[in-house]
């Protein structure tokens, strides 16, 4: 092959590097200003404790998901036995190193998650689509089983679950709501900036080129085998560390039961109704799957609180809940995202629709 | 990317912040909080319900019959937890604060998951959480786990009722020597959790002691129960739940094993555990801190001024006197008992966790106290105080006629003194763990 087919049409020398006119993201920074500074001041034990913490932590989880299946394409319905892994591993970092600070201690157990998923990704070089999703099932049963199995995982603790050490970093003392909401917030901040650049990247655009067609990829040059685990490890990393949060900051508690096949799906549906390939989708997604039934439980109470059979009210909810779910698919089955981009786009140009 | 980013986010976090009204709060009131963390829906809302009845059902007698507890009136609220950590977690987060200004006294997380996530949160909040028959073991020791009450029968305990009641059986300790016993367990944290109080009574006893566990849910048990018939035990003691319960009678009768030989444990020993099992079920022997049975003098009561009254929680009139009917009214028993006890220090108001559990710790429900609520024969003594967050530690053995349960023995006491330094040694260690600095008792 000679050099001369790959040579460039013209020098870039000239070229405008600057595309985009670069703004301050003020909005952004009103929304962090909010969720770091006012929250904290404002919110209370409820807030926080039952409603921020968990929504945060299954927003990064979601993420973590989406950068394997929103943006890679491999769906993977093992996404709770790799937040088990981080949960039981910083866990073990903790317990066993006790010299080690929370931060590092939380990279580890999301390192560790990451080299797990690595191993579990293996089978994607060769299988894909469902073939894989059962790969990942399968994953889910086993690390599920380990952490019953085996006590050293836990401690030895005739209850089998794992507690929450005491959380603290450079000696501030983080067991306080504030101090969970905030290591939760400042932890999902930095990983969501860093996947927000992550995709941009050469690697999200490959991970892309890879979910919209690999044997396009493979043919531009694109290692696809490598980036489909990479995927893995990374989606890993991120769910690891997802589970470490669930288990420490929010629960205060954790056994193998809290990561069962349940949360997979519960985060699976996450992206599916956020938006795949979309990081605020998987916020988004989050909102509706956590907070939702708590508005439904709590408007239920309001209007029906006494006088309607307790039972009753619980199942209704349930329906509202599925109902709510199929209106938002059937109406924008790309999620939730895409229907908020549409709505956005209509209201820009109000009330001049044409 | 990044514009929709922000604007969506920022549109969830709006409506989220639009959503949840605060808890309006009035001062004031005469009224003590009940919440109710229930599950009536999920996979184990079948069980859950009957439970909810026998606990709103005495709530409600307190109240119209006897006029609230020493003239304060309660009030409850229903929170749904399906069983897990993450809404017991928000029920306890929305409750803890009480009603309208009624304050919660004593907190009931009913469910193993909850009940350790909330463990030191209500330490922190000082709520005390009552655990009847499920939760840490090691609470116990009050002075490690001040809010924590696993009051009547732990599963230590448990396991050396069982071992007593065999020996009784066999007619005195001595004959337990070269006796096998099995013990046929669900493969999790609650199935593992007597492995070490059986292993201490075999060493004592000089029995045999053989484990086999089954994996969850359990619902195919050939394999174990080919096991058991190979090791010909004396007795099998089974600690399954759910599912896997009925299919073990059926699967011991299948292969030959006399249920009149199985022992169900606390979370095997319901109508809901052997209805299923049918014909095989008959003359299958459980051990229950709370038997069954319509016949007690609080059924009589309730029966008169609340079910005859139309004003029962119960869907199923079937249910009333069922093990978990009977479980939820013990467990409100226990409460309302404990809010009393506290009320003769704070004076006749509604009380706070603090004081709540106070009166917990000073909670001594003797024979007489018994007769006179209504729950002679029901529920066993208990003595409670800082040191001993169990109190009782006893059960009553009731078997299967095919119909309901009779009751076969009388309170059956666990050796109490020779498991307290398992109990020590692990609450020692969760202190360790944790960092906590116990609390002295003897000044509390």
């Amino acid at each position: 092959m000679s050099a001369s087919i790959h040579r460039l049409p013209a020098p870039f020398d000239h070229a405008p590097i600057e595309i985009v006119e670069r703004r301050l993201p003020w909005g952004l920074l009103a929304l962090l200003g909010v969720a770091f500074v006012l929250l904290p001041l404002l919110g209370g034990d409820y807030w926080l404790n039952a409603i921020l913490i968990p929504f945060l932590v299954l927003s990064l989880a979601g993420l973590g998901l989406n950068l394997l299946t929103g943006y890679t394409g491999q769906t993977s319905v093992g996404s709770a036995g790799f937040m088990a892994v981080g949960a039981f591993a910083t866990y073990g970092f903790l317990l066993r190193e006790p010299g080690l600070p929370l931060p590092l201690a939380l990279v580890a157990g999301g390192l560790f998650a990451a080299a797990v998923g690595f191993v579990v990704g293996i089978p994607s070089s060769r299988i894909k689509g469902f073939y894989l999703m059962v790969t990942t099932l399968a994953a889910q049963f086993f690390l599920e089983w380990v952490f019953v199995k085996f006590p050293w995982f836990y401690n030895h603790a005739s209850s089998g679950t794992i507690s929450a050490p005491r959380l603290e970093i450079f000696g501030h003392p983080l067991g306080s709501a504030e101090g969970r909401y905030l290591l939760t917030l400042g932890t999902v901040a930095v990983l969501t900036w860093v996947a927000v650049n992550l995709v941009r990247s050469q690697i999200g655009r490959n991970w892309m080129a890879i979910r919209d067609m690999d044997t396009a990829a493979a043919v531009i040059g694109i290692p696809v085998e490598r980036y489909r685990r990479l995927a893995f490890a990374v989606s890993s990393f991120y769910l690891g560390i997802a589970g470490a949060l669930w288990a420490f900051a929010y629960l205060g508690t954790a056994s193998a039961g809290s990561f069962d096949i349940n949360r997979s799906f519960q985060i699976l549906f996450i992206i599916i109704i956020g938006g795949m390939g979309s990081i605020a989708g998987s916020f988004i997604g989050a909102a509706f799957i956590s907070l939702l039934p708590i508005l439904l439980s709590h408007g239920g109470q309001l209007v029906f609180g006494g006088s309607l059979d307790a039972g009753q009210v619980q199942n209704l909810q349930k329906v509202i809940f599925g109902v709510l779910i199929i209106v938002f698919l059937i109406r924008e089955p790309e999620g939730l995202v895409r229907l908020l981009a549409k709505l956005r786009a209509r209201l820009a140009v109000w009330p001049l629709r044409f | 990317m990044q514009k929709p980013f922000k604007r969506s986010l920022a549109a969830a976090l709006a409506g989220l912040a639009a959503a949840a009204a605060a808890p309006q709060t009035l001062a004031g009131s005469n009224e003590q909080f009940f919440p109710l963390a229930t599950y009536r829906v999920g996979a184990y809302a079948s069980s859950g319900i009957p439970v909810w009845a026998g606990m709103i059902d005495y709530l409600r007698y307190i109240n119209d019959v006897e006029g609230g507890i020493n003239g304060v009136k309660l009030v409850w609220q229903e929170c749904e937890t399906e069983w897990t950590a993450e809404k017991g977690i928000e029920c306890y987060e929305r409750f803890k604060k009480g009603l309208n200004g009624a304050p919660v006294a004593i907190y009931h997380p009913n469910g193993a998951p909850a009940a350790y996530a909330l463990s030191d949160k209500a330490a922190a909040d000082k709520i005390p959480l009552i655990t009847l028959g499920y939760g840490r073991t090691e609470a116990t020791d009050g002075g490690v786990f001040p809010y924590n009450f696993p009051a009547m029968l732990t599963f230590y305990s448990e396991a050396s009722v069982v071992i007593n009641y065999i020996a009784q059986r066999e007619g005195g300790f001595e004959k337990l020597k070269g006796k096998k016993i099995a013990t046929v367990y669900h493969d999790s944290a609650y199935g593992r959790e007597t492995q070490g109080t059986l292993e201490l009574l075999a060493k004592k006893y000089g029995f045999e002691n053989i484990q086999i566990p089954v994996a969850d849910p359990g619902n195919e048990q050939s394999a174990q129960w080919r096991q058991v018939r190979q090791a010909k035990p004396d007795w099998v003691f089974l600690r399954t739940w759910g599912v896997s319960t009925p299919v073990a009678i059926k699967t011991a009768a299948r292969f030959g094993f006399p249920a009149d030989r199985i022992i169900g444990d606390i979370w095997a020993s319901s109508n809901e555990d052997v209805l299923p099992a049918g014909e095989a079920g008959k003359g299958y022997l459980a051990l229950t801190p709370y038997p069954g049975g319509a016949g007690f003098d609080i059924h009589k009561r309730i029966k008169q001024h609340i079910l005859d009254k139309g004003k029962s929680d119960l869907k199923d009139p079937k249910s009333f006197g069922s093990v978990y009917y009977n479980s939820g009214l013990i467990n409100a028993a226990i409460a309302v008992e404990a809010i009393r006890a506290g009320q003769k220090k704070f004076g006749n108001r509604p009380l706070n966790g603090e004081e709540g559990r106070w009166g917990l710790e000073h909670l001594n429900i003797d024979d007489a106290r018994l007769k006179d609520i209504g729950f002679g024969g029901l529920m066993q003594k208990l003595k409670l105080s800082c040191s001993d967050h169990e109190g009782g530690g006893a059960a009553r053995v009731q078997q299967w006629d095919g119909a309901k349960w009779n009751l076969v023995t009388d309170w059956i006491q666990a050796d109490r003194k020779l498991l307290r330094p398992l109990i020590d040694a692990k609450s020692a260690a969760y202190a360790k763990e944790k960092a906590v600095t116990p609390r002295d008792c003897s000044k509390a």
